[in-house]
């Protein structure tokens, strides 16, 4: 009966809040300023101001007496970045991000492909939860982890030589450049925990592209006469690559800038990550610190109109 | 014109079982050389597994898919004489217009400058020349479906199999694309296998209409004999509009407890006074609600203790009778169908 009498009730008196709907509904704009404005502020000027603040440094120099910053334009700086030693850095750097890139990708496709492809819904959530999984601990905790994986009295190790596979450890190790004493102290160690760490986010994006594939399109393949092998290099792959090259803008960026694994494991040789540390930390040298950032920035833009040049973006 | 005497396409007894879903069930047919083939049904009575069954996206889990008197148990869908048209096209987004075209050629390996000549004389043929190098993306739905039917077409396949092709089109589109297919299937010659569930374009455009349900096929017959003599209750019903009467309502109409069919457009209004023509049936009604749809008006009409649909001409200046006006109906018993076993025109004779 009440709900009758509510039913018939005269409008009530419109209050506040009604008359404040009542105008946003009427003015959108307001409604749109009213939501972007603090997101715009946050990326604006906290988020992209801080980052010019820093290239801004980089066009400073620091004061070789005082170990003051200089707050005068000057190139100074990047041509001290340019030198053999920091250059070699810049290389090593880039050449374990490509590696770390392309290896991820080679082991994230085929799960990917079994994800979007094959798994039914349980599985596809069981996978789905064994990717997020590792990202739920603390990064830190499985960098130390892996460390004593890799360490020469460690797990690795010990099931080599349970397995009567010792001599091929150690002939691993025996490689030049990649190998060193033992796995947690050679570049090799510090591949493959980049490439654990990164690779959830290769999978989940060519996951994605995959997904995005009809399977008619897959199947007009075959009906045209394509072998399963052809239907895969001229058409799934080429679909896929907008996935692979989004995945590997994580891996290889992700790479470039960290600076705890090669600390913790590996040759303890610098890298791009490390090397800005140790500038804005220890040393106090913020413009060549900055220079330094501005190093990953300038190979992902490349990075990325290559990718965009080559057609990867094409099927978006 | 054909090369044996082998059907384009043979059923032998086809099943198909998803789980305990059974979408083909011991379905037989043949599709003669160069015909013009529909499968007309709802949703999920079976027509596109029997196509992807001809395709090879499917396997049979019992009985046998022939086509032009070849086996094709174990046959891969790359390796089988016939193109599909697929219903969302399946064009490949990263390649132009006359490179989807050209991809079976390609797979084929024809030269580069002899796969673009014959992609541009089929998209010639389909109205297309102009956007070759189009990306799929900025074609209209009627466009993408003519590039779709022009790559499978460039591969001359023996049989073209035509997923609804046209399901996404609007309705003007729709029409004149029928008789573009039509004319193209003459023109070409090759056998088209047509899956639909719009009835009016089966009509339109078949030389034989298979009507699946429940994945049995109901009735196979060329469009006029489906349309004038639906062999059960659910192709009247299915196929063209119809009225299903049953043994209790003919018995009041006709005196024979036989249910039967008739179409609305066979019923016939008597004016005032006016006799029927001789041997016809006649009842006493009552229009319960009038639709009008342009060039006719269609009357639900309560009689006999029945529901019956009639089409009436809308002749110029004699308004159809509006809702609760009496009237006299009339239709001739040979246009009724019985459906069961004796047909109701003999009875009446």
């Amino acid at each position: 009966m009440s709900a009758v009498a509510a039913e018939f009730a005269p409008p009530r008196r419109p209050g506040l809040l009604d008359r404040l709907s009542v105008r946003l509904h009427m003015q959108p704009r307001l409604l749109l300023a009213l939501l972007l404005v603090p997101p715009v502020l946050w990326l604006g000027v906290i988020y992209l101001g801080s980052l010019f603040a820093l290239l801004l440094n980089s066009f400073y120099s620091i004061d070789e007496f005082s170990g003051l910053v200089v707050p005068e334009f000057t190139l100074s700086t990047y041509g001290e970045l340019v030198r053999p030693s920091n250059l070699d850095i810049v290389l090593r750097t880039v050449a374990m991000a490509a590696c770390v890139s392309v290896a991820s990708a080679f082991i994230a496709f085929p799960i990917a492909y079994y994800m979007a492809r094959y798994a039914g819904p349980r599985a596809k959530a069981a996978y789905y939860l064994a990717i997020m999984l590792p990202l739920w601990s603390s990064y830190l905790v499985k960098v130390y982890a892996w460390k004593l994986i890799l360490a020469k009295e460690g797990v690795v190790t010990w099931v080599a030589n349970a397995l009567g596979l010792g001599w091929l450890l150690d002939g691993v190790l025996a490689l030049p450049v990649v190998g060193g004493p033992s796995l947690s102290s050679a570049y090799l160690g510090t591949f493959v925990v980049f490439v654990y760490i990164w690779l959830p986010y290769m999978i989940l994006p060519v996951q994605a592209a995959l997904e995005r594939v009809p399977r008619s399109v897959v199947e007009a393949a075959g009906d045209l006469g394509a072998p399963p092998g052809l239907a895969f290099r001229t058409v799934i792959l080429p679909l896929a690559i907008p996935g692979v090259v989004a995945g590997s803008i994580f891996t290889f960026s992700l790479t470039l800038g960290d600076y705890i694994v090669p600390q913790i494991i590996g040759s303890s040789r610098p890298f791009l990550g490390t090397v800005v540390l140790q500038l804005q930390g220890t040393a106090g040298n913020i413009p060549l610190a900055a220079a330094f950032t501005v190093v990953p920035i300038l190979i992902m833009g490349v990075y990325l109109t290559l990718a965009k040049r080559m057609g990867a973006f094409d099927a978006l | 014109m054909s090369q044996s005497a082998a059907p384009a396409v043979r059923f032998a007894q086809v099943t198909r079982r998803f789980g305990a879903f059974t979408a083909v069930d011991s379905v037989s047919f043949d599709v003669a050389d160069g015909e013009f083939f529909s499968m007309l049904g709802p949703s999920g009575s079976g027509k596109t597994t029997c196509l992807r069954l001809i395709a090879g996206f499917e396997q049979p889990t019992s009985g046998e898919v022939f086509v032009h008197g070849r086996p094709m148990a174990g046959v891969p869908p790359f390796q089988r004489d016939v193109n599909t048209v697929f219903q969302d096209y399946a064009l490949f987004p990263h390649m132009s217009v006359w490179e989807n075209v050209a991809y079976g050629l390609m797979v084929r390996g024809v030269a580069k400058a002899e796969r673009r000549r014959q992609a541009e004389a089929m998209l010639d043929l389909v109205k297309l020349g102009a956007f070759a190098d189009r990306k799929p993306g900025q074609l209209s739905g009627g466009q993408r479906q003519r590039v779709a039917l022009a790559r499978a077409l460039v591969l001359k396949p023996r049989v073209l199999l035509l997923d609804e092709p046209l399901g996404a089109l609007d309705l003007k589109l729709r029409e004149a694309m029928q008789v573009e297919l039509k004319a193209l299937q003459r023109q070409v010659g090759i056998t088209f296998v047509y899956v639909t569930h719009d009835q009016g374009e089966a009509l339109a455009m078949s030389d034989r209409i298979a009507v699946f349900s429940h994945g049995r096929i109901e009735q196979i017959g060329a469009p006029r004999d489906v349309y004038e003599r639906p062999a059960t209750a659910f192709v009247a019903d299915f196929v063209g509009a119809s009225n299903v009467v049953d043994a209790a309502t003919a018995e009041r109409l006709t005196g024979r407890a036989a249910a039967f069919s008739i179409r609305p457009e066979r019923i016939r209004l008597l004016a005032a006074g006016a006799a029927a023509p001789e041997g016809w049936v006649v009842a006493e009604g009552r229009v319960a609600e009038a639709l009008f749809l342009g060039a006719a008006t269609r009357l639900g009409i309560e009689a006999a203790g029945g529901h019956l649909a009639a089409l009436v001409p809308n002749a110029e200046g004699a308004p159809p009778p509006p809702p609760g006006s009496p009237v006299r109906l009339a239709f001739d018993p040979r246009h009724a169908h019985s459906l069961e076993a004796a047909p109701l025109a003999a009875a009446a004779e």
